[in-house]
């Protein structure tokens, strides 16, 4: 590949060592004098920083976000998995586990005893919300913070999956962060 | 025998103040790094440590810094020179804070009749000694990068001493024009010589005389501050430098020798090309402005208003210094040392040239 040829001014560098500055300066006092407006004179509408300070401000998230998993539930409460091991097979990363039992209502045949996800494992391909036939698995938690010191920790039972709401339609979430055993709150 | 105690009092005030005023600047410059960059680049910036929940725009971050750095464990490499090892960081910050003395901060403050120079050191050879104290530094990487028994370190120390012996050449070559337009080698000297005015109206500051050499001096002194654009012997995470065995305060004083003589080439630039502690039109007993207005003054208003002039022309100039450091990208080794020995130093020969026949011209 051949470099492009540099005019005269650019080879000596310093003119354009200049116009750079120049383009950081024009930066450095247009935002001086938004923070300016913002944290001395109270101006809230301006905003001098193009990031987000993250634990205070939360970026919207995209409808589609696949976020935490839950389990759905049927008008009386009980779960809808029928514990048919569709999820646990299409899981590429073996992350679900499942033991069914015997349902006491003779119309339906199964439901889960356990239902695991191991969200260490989980690489939130979403095949398991694809595969249920029952519309019993969602990603729409909204949730992304659930880290944990162990391994122990990120395995997510039946009882906390099915605790879990949908998020809002602003995609902010509605159920508590479900926080691991172990960790130090 | 209280004669000599206000002697004593006198000396150390004066040393007190040019310690109080470098160490401070460099300890604020890792604030102004951070948010002065943030800033730049539309960024917030450092604002998390708190103390009661204020947090004052992140002016917390150096405490914070300082209380993690001196609670880090202390590493000592196995196989390193104990006492080399542990003098390199010492030798670094020492040479770099011993430079400012002869920079004068001030003209002559009278008490009764007593005259006190402000400046901390009295110096006819004021500049000789900056440069002088500023070359020593190289001592310091060089020991760090022996004293590690770390071959990258070794080489990262020669690749640090190679630059800043290119870079401080070229410092001393750049000067020699400015001590020839004003004829003197004491600090104190030149600055006074720039309160002339030309045509009537147009301060004879250094950088107006010596425009060439203000820029390769200030190109000069950033390599030997061994900052961006010429960073190579550091870059903490991405090139293997001297001080890659040192851990926590030891590293620290590494980086504090860097911000500090960040400060002295500021204050150098200042003392040398932009007229040190003098505002124009202000002399002895008040501002003359050149169409004839006269604004009196009493003599410590006169004082205050110089030493205020030095702090801010020191801090426009450390302002400068970082806006460069975070708009220019990296030069590579050869590069840095091309540009050291075949472009500034032939330059501030050229312009010592120049400066000789101009003045031999003007003073037949």
């Amino acid at each position: 590949m051949r470099s492009r040829r540099l005019s005269m001014h650019q080879r000596f560098y310093l003119v354009e060592v200049l116009v750079g500055l120049g383009v950081t300066a024009a930066h450095f006092f247009a935002n001086l004098a938004r923070h300016t407006a913002r944290y001395v004179f109270g101006r809230r509408d301006v905003h001098g920083a193009v990031t987000i300070q993250y634990p205070e401000e939360r970026r919207p998230y995209s409808p589609r976000l696949r976020s935490l998993h839950r389990l759905v539930r049927r008008e009386d409460g009980s779960p809808r998995c029928v514990a048919c091991m569709m999820c646990e097979t299409v899981c590429p990363a073996h992350c679900i586990y499942i033991v069914a039992a015997e349902h006491p209502n003779p119309d339906v045949e199964k439901y889960p005893a356990r239902f695991d996800i191991d969200l260490g494992k989980c690489v939130f391909c979403g095949y398991c919300v694809e595969a249920c036939p029952e519309d019993a698995i969602r990603m729409d938690t909204g949730i992304l913070e659930f880290s944990s010191y162990s391994r122990a920790g990120m395995i997510y039972t039946k009882e906390i999956l099915l605790a879990l709401e949908p998020a809002g339609p602003d995609g902010v979430p509605r159920s508590p962060v479900p926080i691991p055993a172990d960790r130090h709150p | 025998m209280s004669a000599v105690l206000t002697e004593l009092g006198i000396a150390f005030g004066r040393v007190a103040f040019v310690m109080f005023f470098v160490l401070n600047m460099g300890g604020l410059l890792t604030w102004v790094e951070r948010k002065q960059s943030a800033i730049m680049q539309d960024r917030i910036g450092a604002n998390r440590a708190s103390i009661f929940g204020l947090r004052l725009w992140g002016l917390f971050h150096p405490l914070a810094d300082a209380i993690k750095m001196l609670t880090k464990e202390d590493f000592l490499p196995a196989r390193a020179d104990r006492v080399l090892f542990t003098l390199a960081p010492f030798v670094s910050v020492f040479f770099a804070l011993a430079a400012f003395a002869t920079i004068p901060f001030g003209d002559v403050l009278r008490i009764g009749d007593r005259e006190i120079p402000l400046q901390a050191v009295t110096l006819n050879v004021g500049v000789l000694y900056v440069f002088a104290m500023l070359s020593l530094g190289v001592y310091g990487v060089m020991m760090a990068g022996w004293a590690s028994a770390n071959n990258y370190a070794l080489l990262g120390g020669q690749r640090a001493a190679a630059l800043m012996i290119s870079a401080e050449v070229a410092i001393g070559a750049s000067i020699m024009g400015v001590i020839m337009v004003y004829g003197s080698l004491n600090m104190q000297e030149i600055v006074r010589g720039q309160g002339w005015l030309l045509l009537g109206w147009i301060p004879a500051w250094g950088i107006v005389l010596q425009p060439v050499a203000f820029v390769l001096f200030l190109t000069a002194g950033i390599a030997a501050t061994k900052r961006i654009p010429f960073d190579l012997p550091e870059g903490e995470s991405e090139i293997i430098g001297y001080f890659v065995e040192y851990s926590g305060m030891k590293f620290g004083m590494f980086m504090m020798a860097d911000f500090v003589e960040t400060v002295v080439i500021a204050g150098m630039a200042t003392a040398l090309f932009l007229g040190g502690w003098q505002v124009p039109y202000l002399v002895a007993d008040g501002i003359h402005f050149p169409w004839g207005t006269v604004i009196p003054l009493s003599h410590l208003a006169v004082v205050l208003l110089q030493v205020g002039a030095f702090v801010l022309k020191v801090s426009v100039m450390c302002w400068f210094l970082m806006l460069i450091r975070w708009t220019l990208p990296r030069f590579r080794y050869d590069q840095a040392m091309r540009l050291g020995w075949l472009g500034l130093f032939p330059l501030s020969i050229l312009n010592l040239v120049a400066t000789g026949l101009v003045l031999v011209a003007l003073r037949g």
